[in-house]
């Protein structure tokens, strides 16, 4: 046994030295790059239906079973009495209720730029729905215009499977 | 409920980035400021804390609030964190007002910080944006930029608004802040700037919009007990009223139904308009409906002396002024056009530059407002921007602030008093 290690305590112990490094942007203050990356293990949970549906090329609502409020964007429970919602098909068509072009946007979403965003209203349903609205040049997006869905043909389970071109 | 006081605040001067200090340094230097403002407040006296930021993301730090409780010295004194997006500030200056009104502080610390700067620009914005339906809204596209343009097309499609009229709000803002110096971005601007700076989200420009910024901010409240025993301040200011309304988180969501009248208002005013849509913040005019109830106001126009207001946009601030019941809802960009938020105005809107000039560092926003109104109101504006009292109005009485979150999801309504 090595002289050091007589009583089993090591007083010569050496961190191992490794070759990778920290990014520094600057000295003083001292400034570094720290990375932070998580998988979700994500449910869509009972709101999967809808996502399921544009796997299918169906959009669908809920519709409560009490006061017949038909929302748009799915909700299992009735915001206006609380009842139990069920799962209806939204029409196809609808209308632009409002939209913007963007030209920034989050990280994920920069090299997407421009884009429409639309907000659609359909005939029998009382909210809107969020999406995106493709085939149109800049500067030609009316309020009023009418949209139909499309669904992409390979599922992202992603809201943007459904997406709205002109009727 | 028994009466509150605000006796002190003070804050950072807002900026891009301070990699200098951190989030409890900042902290304290607001908290110092505020301190040294009421020399026989000494630390032994306060009971106990409240506190603000938004994003455990930004701040990379879970629990950051007690990292700043421990660096001030308080623990082992009762505290929390309030988080509501936008209108953290805000709920936590109300969270402050409960602990003293409900008796169970007698002098308590309310403090709030954001550090924006440790990502950048787009990081931030998608930081932001996870603060709408991460199922339905973010993976679309959506940013908040995003939703406020839509809101405000629909705006524009209802009233008529015009870009124009929103610009008006982004030159008084930045102009205001030319004499505030803990703003962030005081700029001297035209409306054809604003409309030449770059498009973020038609019709928002990047002069439309507030930027990110790294701050804190401090307000000292307290009861009339221990106002008068312990003689903190002879230029006390008391809060009045506080209200808070909500609104779903998917903007898609919202209905269109009847207006939220206001005691000065008909329901004749608004026979074809429907309410909230995507135009008007629900959430905003049940927040001033409970604060004005509260505070026994019956028309805010005659009854205020001014507003600090959450402009995150220049379009939020034209439909704040309606939800605020300033005027009707639709008249909100006259109301600009016509000069009457203008400093000089019949009721001066954001003094103090507001968001679009002073900065946004979330957690801090709704603080430092309560701060420049409580100045306005004590009548120390000069003091506190370093002898440059272009800024004070003329005798206030009494001040609205309003905090903001999301796209109008949480808002608070405050209103102040000047107690002397």
């Amino acid at each position: 046994m090595a002289d050091n290690l007589k009583d089993g305590l090591d007083r010569d112990f050496k961190m191992l030295e490794v070759e990778s490094g920290t990014v520094v942007y600057n000295v003083d203050p001292l400034i570094v790059k720290y990375h932070y990356e998580v998988d979700y293990i994500h449910s869509y949970c009972q709101d999967s239906p809808w996502f399921r549906g544009l796997m299918n090329g169906q959009l669908l609502g809920s519709k409560c079973v009490k006061c017949g409020y038909v929302f748009t964007t799915p909700r299992s429970h009735c915001m206006e009495c609380g009842a139990k919602t069920e799962w209806v098909e939204l029409p196809t068509e609808g209308t632009i209720h409002t939209w913007t072009t963007c030209y920034f946007g989050g990280q994920e979403f920069l090299k997407e730029t421009p884009y429409h965003l639309i907000l659609v209203e359909f005939e029998g349903a009382n909210t809107l729905l969020l999406t995106r609205l493709m085939g149109v040049p800049v500067g030609q997006v009316k309020i009023g215009m009418k949209v139909k869905a499309r669904f992409r043909r390979l599922s992202k389970i992603s809201p943007t499977d459904v997406y709205f071109v002109p009727a | 409920m028994r009466p509150v006081y605000m006796i002190a605040g003070g804050m950072t001067k807002f900026a891009k980035a301070s990699p200098d200090k951190d989030f409890r340094y900042m902290v304290k230097e607001a908290f110092d400021y505020a301190m040294n403002d009421v020399p026989n407040l000494t630390l032994d006296m306060i009971d106990g804390s409240v506190a603000s930021y938004f994003s455990d993301h930004f701040t990379r730090q879970l629990m950051a609030a007690i990292m700043v409780q421990d660096y001030l010295g308080l623990c082992p004194k009762p505290s929390r964190r309030q988080e509501g997006g936008g209108a953290t500030g805000g709920l936590n200056f109300q969270a402050a007002w409960e602990s003293i009104a409900s008796g169970r502080m007698e002098v308590c610390l309310a403090f709030g910080f954001e550090t924006m700067s440790h990502v950048n620009t787009w990081k931030g914005n998608e930081f932001i944006a996870l603060a709408s339906d991460t199922n339905f809204d973010y993976p679309v596209g959506g940013f908040y930029s995003g939703y406020y343009a839509m809101m405000v097309r629909r705006h524009m499609h209802e009233f008529g608004t015009t870009v124009e009229q929103m610009a008006k709000v982004s030159v008084k803002n930045h102009g205001n802040a030319l004499h505030n110096p803990w703003s962030q971005y005081p700029m001297d601007i035209t409306v054809e700037d604003v409309r030449k700076s770059e498009m973020v989200a038609d019709p928002l420009t990047r002069l439309d919009i507030c930027v990110m910024s790294d701050g804190a901010a401090a307000c000292i409240l307290c009861s009339e007990e221990a106002l008068e025993k312990y003689k903190l301040t002879d230029k006390p200011v008391r809060v009045i009223g506080v209200g808070c309304g909500t609104d779903t988180m998917r903007l898609a969501d919202r209905p269109h139904g009847k207006v939220v009248l206001l005691p000065h208002e008909t329901e004749s005013d608004y026979k074809h308009l429907k309410y909230p849509g995507v135009h008007s913040f629900r959430g905003g005019r049940n927040a001033a409906k409970l604060a004005y109830k509260m505070a026994g106001i019956g028309n805010p126009l005659e009854e205020l002396d001014f507003v600090e207001l959450h402009d995150a946009y220049t379009s939020s601030e034209i439909q704040t002024y309606e939800d605020l019941g300033l005027c009707k809802y639709g008249e909100g960009g006259s109301f600009i056009e016509d000069g009457h938020s203008s400093l000089t105005g019949k009721m001066p809107v954001n003094p103090s530059g507001g968001l679009l000039a002073c900065g946004h560092p979330v957690g801090a926003t709704g603080l430092m407002q309560a701060v420049v109104a409580f100045w306005q109101l004590q009548g120390t504006i000069g003091k506190h921007c370093g002898g440059d009292a272009f800024l004070q109005l003329k005798n206030p009485k009494r001040g609205l602030i309003h905090s903001h979150a999301g796209t109008g999801t949480y808002i608070t309504c405050t209103v102040l008093e000047r107690g002397f």
